[in-house]
């Protein structure tokens, strides 16, 4: 972003912002025109320009009822609110009313934490918090008292009163306890696996009530997309005759990832980010690496550990490649799916906390422009990334199950 | 200079490297595509694996980098 | 760092969402979907081999039609080549034995022809015959009256006599 000064000096001289918000137009305007000006996108220039106004007459209309508070003095800091927004949380916070006043108002679905502590289960709802997550609501049951700090529930030691910390900011006389909560992402979760089932199991009963097998109504829109997993990824991948015995599985993680890829996506849902969390990906990964381990037959186990067609030396130095190699293959997938989800999201939220940064509305035509661009990258993104997910599985399947064949 | 910004350099070097990849595999797919239109579903579904590969390294020094942040 | 920290709760819960979930959509979702679809798959293929066989069996129909009509024109080719055969034999057959019997029936018309020709020439010599005894009867009677007439007749009898 060559003009990030310019921006700064925006601040200040408020004369030269509206000179500012033209170039900033023209600038995007260009660029735009830049990326797609080779037929690759049929936007004509004056829809881009109809657009362009629209967001900086919405920017000046904000603009004059924007009241600066200089005296706050509490500085937006991007890192805690992208941090907040793509981790997992105890809550699932909607929005909050009359921000930073007296009668401040949060809108939140409270959520029940599950505590495994020394003496046993303990469970209250996460309201109990007061949306505090910097430690100083002290909860007590059962004669424990539980703070919740960044989104992490500590139990204090006994007899502490109060959360305190080192110089580097970690709690200093608090242990975490075994946590079994039901947070915002495992909520969402349960809330996909409703909407999985509904979509499903609607399809399915549609095939029953006529006789001709014919996909009527949602089983129209689902059928596609399960013979794409079964032609597109299975067949090739596995092999005609052995596909069938992974078909559930392949079927279920594709769509279950889909699913939650584009939960995440939806901002009501307070970014509940789901396939961005490592939890979820690194179990996801779990699965394919323990079907694989145990559907691997006697050719698989062959090449891993006593490579055919290679001379001895080869062979030795091959076998621990192939078993770390064994253990790489979840990994990237784990890393995979969770690096390209949290990224998305941390690219959308940077974009837009570009505004708070600068402290200006005149950032907000790039910001939205930027993000809305890598939404709809993201959009996209959340069916590839399913469809790499569900496609390597396919592929370390076949690669367990496949005959010898020289 | 903090571990936290020599941990993004790396990052932004396993971005080059895994960049040059996935371009040369574009490249040669949009390639072969041309020369052979017929077999376009192959080439696209092996170059989307073969960048998913590619991709996975890059994604590797993101989290060398989250790891350090 | 915490970004990159698997929770266990989450993870605890994820296992038992997903493994609940793959169980549930198995049963009642992939089963049902994946079965009508294969069967319709099926149905499909049988449908296009059926009709596959009823046009080879149309075809194997229309060449068994062709054959026989093919036959039974040569059927029909042969049956008028040996009535015309026959016809022929039947004519040259009666010709010959009309032949054959009109050279008998000329034969014996022949021989009878002959055989009365002999009988007539027979009659016609015992007539002569007679009628020369009768006439030499009654010459000779008046002959004999006048002894010299009947020199002269005789004489003249025998000279007559030669001519026969």
């Amino acid at each position: 972003m060559p003009k990030t000064s310019s921006f700064y000096v925006s601040k200040t001289m408020r004369k030269l912002l509206f000179a500012n918000s033209f170039y900033v137009c023209t600038f995007a305007a260009n660029l735009k025109q830049g990326i797609f000006n080779q037929n690759i996108m049929a936007l004509n220039t004056l829809k881009h320009f109809l657009l362009l106004t629209f967001f900086s007459a919405f920017s000046v209309a904000v603009m004059a009822s924007e009241t600066k508070d200089e005296n706050s003095g509490e500085r937006f800091d991007p890192k805690e609110m992208i941090m907040h927004h793509v981790k997992d949380a105890y809550g699932m916070h909607i929005l909050t009313l009359n921000e930073g006043k007296e009668n401040e108002t949060h809108i939140t679905i409270p959520l029940p934490i599950i505590l495994w502590t020394d003496n046993g289960l303990v469970t209250f709802m996460s309201s109990e918090f007061h949306h505090d997550y910097d430690g100083n609501v002290v909860v007590e049951k059962d004669g424990k008292k539980f703070v919740n700090f960044h989104e992490k529930i500590y139990q204090l030691n006994e007899g502490e009163l109060a959360l305190q910390f080192d110089e580097e900011h970690h709690p200093l006389n608090a242990e975490k306890p075994l946590d079994f909560s039901i947070t915002r992402n495992v909520f969402m979760m349960w809330f996909s696996v409703l909407v999985l089932l509904l979509i499903f199991i609607t399809a399915a009963r549609k095939y029953n009530n006529n006789d001709s097998k014919l996909p009527k109504g949602i089983a129209g829109f689902v059928e596609p997309l399960v013979l794409f997993v079964r032609d597109d990824i299975a067949k090739p991948m596995i092999g005609e005759h052995k596909y069938k015995r992974f078909m559930p599985y392949l079927l279920t993680i594709f769509f279950f990832i889909w699913i939650n890829n584009i939960f995440g996506l939806i901002p009501i849902f307070n970014g509940a980010n789901l396939s961005g969390n490592i939890a979820f990906t690194m179990t996801m990964a779990l699965f394919t690496f323990v079907i694989t381990t145990f559907s691997g037959n006697k050719n698989y186990w062959k090449h891993i550990f006593w490579m055919p067609g290679v001379p001895v030396p080869m062979k030795i130095f091959l076998m621990p490649i192939e078993i770390v190699g064994m253990f790489v293959k979840p990994v990237s997938l784990m890393i995979r799916l969770f690096a390209n989800i949290t990224a998305g999201h941390i690219i959308v939220l940077a974009l837009m906390s570009l505004i708070f940064i600068f402290e200006t509305v005149w950032v907000s035509p790039i910001s939205v422009l930027f993000s809305l661009f890598i939404t709809i990258i993201e959009i996209v993104v959340t069916a590839i990334q399913a469809y790499i997910f569900t496609i390597l599985s396919a592929l370390y399947f076949g690669m367990a199950t496949e005959e010898e064949h020289h | 200079m903090t571990i936290t910004g020599i941990a993004a350099i790396g990052a932004g070097l396993a971005a080059i490297g895994a960049g040059m990849g996935i371009g040369r595999i574009g490249g040669s797919a949009m390639d072969a595509m041309a020369r052979q239109p017929e077999i376009q579903g192959k080439i696209q579904t092996s170059a989307l694996i073969l960048a998913a590969f590619v991709e996975a390294v890059a994604l590797f020094g993101v989290v060398v980098a989250l790891l350090q942040g | 760092m915490d970004l990159v920290t698997p929770g266990l709760g989450l993870v605890f819960w994820t296992v038992i969402t997903f493994l609940v979930l793959l169980f549930i959509l198995r049963k009642f979702a992939w089963k049902p979907i994946l079965g009508a679809v294969s069967e319709r798959e099926e149905g499909i293929k049988t449908a296009l081999a059926s009709a596959e066989n009823a046009r080879k069996e149309m075809e194997n129909l229309q060449a068994d039609n062709e054959r026989i009509l093919k036959e039974a024109r040569a059927e029909r080719e042969t049956m008028l080549k040996e009535a015309r055969e026959i016809k022929n034999k039947l004519i040259a057959d009666a010709k010959e034995e009309a032949q054959v019997q009109a050279n008998n029936m000329i034969a014996q018309a022949q021989a009878a022809i002959i055989s009365e020709k002999k009988a007539a020439m027979a009659e016609l010599k015992s007539q002569v015959a007679d009628l020369s005894i009768e006439i030499a009867e009654k010459v000779v009677r008046g002959e004999l009256a006048n002894k010299d007439k009947q020199m002269s007749l005789v004489e003249s009898m025998l000279g007559d006599a030669k001519l026969n």
